[in-house]
């Protein structure tokens, strides 16, 4: 079945099983490397991708409900020249060990931010609440979200995107 | 990692060498052999030796050219076999060869952990990486050797004694004459050193350090934030397939029958690979193959019926035969615990943990004309080289290892395991084959970190010491690490037919040899005498240390602080008891049978760091009911003297609920001249709360025939959302010391630190992990009423 999707800006069709989860046509069919299989379940967040401003977790989201859809990756965020704001936070604080996680991490805080700019503390945390990392480099981790979070209520109230 | 595509420069040097590195080795006279077999400690009863695939020549490390080339143009390329797994260990070790041959890291191209181009450093693991490659030897002593030659050969080159010169940015300069200089590429470029690793070379002392012991930023880092990093599980090649394996629905189960019809007709569907009772199946796509994986259909015998989750303790205590060990016996024990005052006793029990990496393992193997490539996120290339070689029947120098990383592995997760499921299935293939594992088959056969019976006694003198000491152990194994010869002590290996480590029981004799106390089988109080000489960190004489491994049901392996953490976790709490029997300051009674002045300091700096207010626990004004806030401390020499750790934990219990909040983790930490001082405390940190994790929630479960936490639901990993405490970590650097382990340190403490605040702020005590809301509620229950379940105290 023919599926068009919409990946970080660019526009592929695909030829694919349809009950397929959508990670698997992100990570196989077109070789993206943010988006990650880590249970298959949406336990875990590895395979977190961002859909008209929500996070998604695409392990378990069959690819033939996303005709049409306009997917963010992790990759789609900013480059190694030129990293996204919560990228640069993660850099900046360290924020990773194997780093097999920071998928789920920052595309998780930033849906979540992006929507609520002005989240508090308790609020981010149950945000973050079904992610994890093996490696519990979560106290890095929360300082890179908060120093994004900053960022972000200051671009809100700034009027800027 | 683009730091790791090499250079022009470098890949010429392997090319001209007709790719294999080997040859261009053989070419120096020297052999490129392994030489470090992994050695398992006796405490767990698997001793690995090498096996017939393993080299016995350790030559290969003795050559500067196995871990260095200098290009034409100046760039240096090193060769390690301590890879990259989340610790850090890549960007240190271009800091350690940048330090040394005072090159800027840039100009230096690090390739780690692949067969036949990198030594033979058998397993990253242990918290060995720093000792072996940061101290006299190996890649710190091959680039001190070569700065030593590099710097004689420009003394030649410029007409100038060596004391002339001056040596900065890979280039050498005679002092007060800018016009003379002479660059390492000039002086050696594209030739080999064709030389012996000098013990006498000269290593920089701390002092002189300009890169290593800064905190240089990881070089991955910016490729993993912005998903351009290409993890094993990113390895696409030309013509792929994709695997998945049918592993047993029971465990002990065999195969009866596969029915090959019931996948026959699946889309996608390529081949299936039966090999014993291992099973899996090749697709063109991964979610093919896992269609076709469920949809197999298999008769399997019904396995062995698993003694209940509930009697597992008394289960192990009950097994027999066993291998038995005593690790220090001063022969007075009894006849001290019945003069003692008071005795203590009390038993720790520490349930079966699991790795349980954030993705699950994957590999991918070429297996075509007799040979065979893998990419594989294992810690062992050279001892998954031999793995392969054995279960595909080919030669070994036949099979190419090339490490790439994958999920953090802490130990023994699935990546030797899926590692040999991709050969089987593209040897089968014949096509390049691609496996990342299920969640399940990831979780339910990997080999789970040990479950711990531990008794303590311990008898306490008229002056309030502690006069006595004696521990006895009971833990299971069953497998390992694979070694360079035991394909089946993993479930792959094992399913295709290998036999895993024998399990060989032996009757304890009496201690020989020096002390060590590499599994912390000893509490650190304990002298540590062996025929007069001590070698214990620690003032008690009378002491007994004895171990019963026994037969697991599941394969078992080296989770992160294998042994140390559960040995730690009894002796750390039970010190605690005694304090608190004797109304002693938990800190300056530790201080007090303490004989090694690098852990006394690292007790006193986290100590002073918390703030520690000296008095006995529990806290004067504990009460019965609402939220309960106390503190504890723990502290470990990490095997004996492989770094130093003491961690202050600052808890509130909630006494209705019975869930614990730890509020603030402090850490002083010791591991000689620190190398990287923010990657230090990442590790630190990212130790202390896995180990508050693993002691809160952690625990594999399983019914009758199988295990039952397979997935995120059912085995509890905190979250990043957690309520997290404070973390703050002390470096205490220290010079003049060899450099040790650092990784294992603040894991092997969490446990007891909690439990010990736990006590403080309660006094009810925490003796079974995972501290679960109901194990707290219960030991709240039976507080202040009679001793106990576990323990008890006797008055002399």
């Amino acid at each position: 079945m023919d599926i068009s999707l919409t990946v970080n800006g660019r526009a592929h069709t695909v030829d694919v099983d349809p009950t397929s989860p959508l990670l698997y046509i992100l990570s196989d069919t077109l070789g993206l490397r943010g988006p990650k299989f880590g249970c298959g379940l949406g336990q875990c967040g590895a395979c977190t991708v961002i859909v008209q401003g929500r996070a998604v977790r695409s392990c378990v989201t069959p690819v033939r409900g996303m005709q049409g859809a306009s997917i963010t990756t992790l990759e789609g965020l900013g480059t190694v020249e030129h990293p996204h704001p919560i990228q640069q936070a993660f850099i900046d604080e360290q924020a990773a060990q194997c780093g097999f996680c920071v998928n789920a991490v920052i595309m998780t805080a930033k849906a979540f931010l992006d929507q609520q700019p002005h989240a508090t503390e308790p609020e981010i945390r149950e945000a973050m609440s079904s992610v994890l990392c093996r490696c519990f480099t979560h106290a890095r981790m929360m300082r890179a979200i908060r120093k994004y979070a900053a960022h972000r209520a200051a671009a809100a109230e700034g009027g800027a995107r | 990692m683009s730091r790791l595509r090499m250079t022009p420069d470098a890949r010429e040097a392997l090319t001209r060498a007709g790719f294999s590195r080997r040859t261009f080795l053989k070419g120096a006279g020297v052999l490129l052999v392994g030489f470090s077999a992994a050695v398992v400690t006796e405490e767990t009863g698997v001793a690995q030796r090498p096996g017939p695939f393993a080299s016995q020549n350790a030559a290969i490390a003795g050559e500067v050219d196995s871990w260095l080339a200098i290009g034409r143009d100046g760039h240096v390329t090193a060769y390690t076999g301590k890879c990259e797994l989340g610790q850090g260990m890549y960007t240190v070790q271009l800091q350690l060869v940048a330090e040394e041959l005072s090159v800027p890291i840039e100009r230096i191209h690090l390739i780690q952990c692949d067969t036949g181009v990198t030594p033979d450093q058998g397993t990253t693991s242990g918290s060995q990486s720093t000792p072996t490659n940061f101290n006299h030897r190996n890649l710190a002593q091959a680039a001190a050797t070569a700065r030593e030659a590099l710097m004689g050969l420009a003394a030649g080159h410029l007409g100038a004694p060596v004391a002339a010169l001056v040596l900065a940015d890979g280039v050498i300069r005679v002092k007060g004459d800018a016009s003379k200089q002479v660059g390492y590429g000039a002086l050696i470029g594209g030739r080999k050193f064709n030389l012996h690793v000098s013990p006498a070379a000269r290593r920089k002392p701390q002092r002189e350090w300009t890169v290593l012991g800064t905190s240089v930023p990881r070089v991955d880092l910016p490729e993993v934030a912005t998903g351009t990093f290409e993890f094993v599980h990113n390895v696409r090649l030309p013509g792929m397939l994709h695997g998945q394996v049918v592993r047993p629905p029971a465990v002990g189960a065999t195969l009866v029958h596969v029915d090959e019809d019931s996948v026959r007709g699946l889309p996608g569907f390529v081949t299936l690979v039966v090999r014993h009772n291992f099973v899996g199946v090749v697709c063109d796509t991964p979610w093919h193959a896992i269609q076709a994986a469920r949809r197999l259909k298999a008769t399997w015998t019904p396995g062995v019926e698993l003694p209940k989750q509930a009697d597992i303790y008394a289960h192990l205590r009950a097994q027999q035969p066993s291998r038995d060990l005593l690790v220090v016996d001063s022969g007075d024990v009894e006849a001290m615990l019945r003069q003692a005052r008071t005795t203590l006793t009390a038993t720790y029990l520490y349930p079966y943990q699991m790795h349980g990496s954030m993705g699950s393992s994957c590999a991918v193997a070429d297996v075509k004309d007799g040979k065979a490539t893998v990419w594989s996120p294992t810690q062992s290339a050279y001892p998954t080289r031999s793995g392969v070689a054995m279960l595909l029947g080919l030669p070994i120098d036949h099979v190419h290892v090339i490490f790439k990383r994958g999920s953090g592995c802490y130990g023994l997760n699935g990546a030797d395991t899926v590692s040999y499921d991709a050969a089987l299935l593209s040897q089968a293939a014949g096509r390049p084959v691609r496996i990342q594992l299920t969640r399940k088959d990831e979780m339910a056969w990997e080999n789970f970190g040990y479950a711990y019976v531990i008794d303590q006694r311990l008898g306490i003198g008229p002056d309030d010491a502690i006069v006595a000491w004696d521990y006895e152990a009971w833990l299971p194994t069953f497998g390992n690490r694979p070694g360079y010869s035991r394909p089946g002590n993993v479930v792959t290996g094992f399913l295709a037919g290998f036999d895993p480590e024998p399990f060989e029981p032996r009757h304890a004799t009496p201690p020989t040899g020096r002390f060590r106390n590499g599994s912390n089988v000893a509490p650190s109080y304990v002298a540590g005498c062996i025929g007069g000489a001590c070698g214990g960190a620690g003032t008690i004489r009378s002491e007994r240390v004895l171990t019963h491994t026994v037969k697991s049901f599941f394969f078992t392996g080296p989770l992160r602080s294998p042994s140390r953490l559960q040995n730690t976790f009894a002796h750390e709490s039970f010190m605690d008891e005694a304090a608190a029997h004797v109304k002693a300051d938990p800190v300056a009674y530790r201080l007090k049978h303490l004989s090694d002045t690098r852990l006394a300091d690292v007790v006193k700096a986290a100590a002073r760091r918390a703030g520690w207010e000296t008095r006995p626990s529990p806290h004067a004004a504990v009460s019965r009911a609402g939220i309960a806030r106390g503190r504890g401390i723990a502290c470990v020499a990490y095997e004996g003297d492989n770094g130093y750790c003491a961690m202050v934990a600052e808890v509130e219990v909630d006494q209705a609920t019975g869930r614990i909040s730890p509020r603030r983790l402090v850490m002083a930490v010791d591991c000689g001249p620190i190398s990287n001082p923010n990657g230090l405390r990442n590790q630190a940190e990212g130790g202390a709360l896995q180990g508050m994790s693993r002691v809160l929630g952690e625990e594999v479960t399983w019914d009758d025939h199988r295990v039952t936490s397979v997935d995120w639901e059912t085995y509890h990993s905190l979250p990043v959302g957690f309520d997290i405490p404070v973390v703050e970590t002390e470096l205490i650097d220290r010079d003049g010391v060899p450099a040790t382990g650092a990784g294992e340190t603040t894991i092997t403490i969490a446990a007891a630190a909690i439990g010990n605040a736990v006590f403080d702020a309660t006094g009810a005590r925490l003796r079974q992990a995972p501290f679960t809301p109901e194990r707290v509620k219960a030991a709240l229950a039976a507080r202040g009423g009679a001793a106990a379940a576990h323990a008890g105290v006797a008055q002399a």
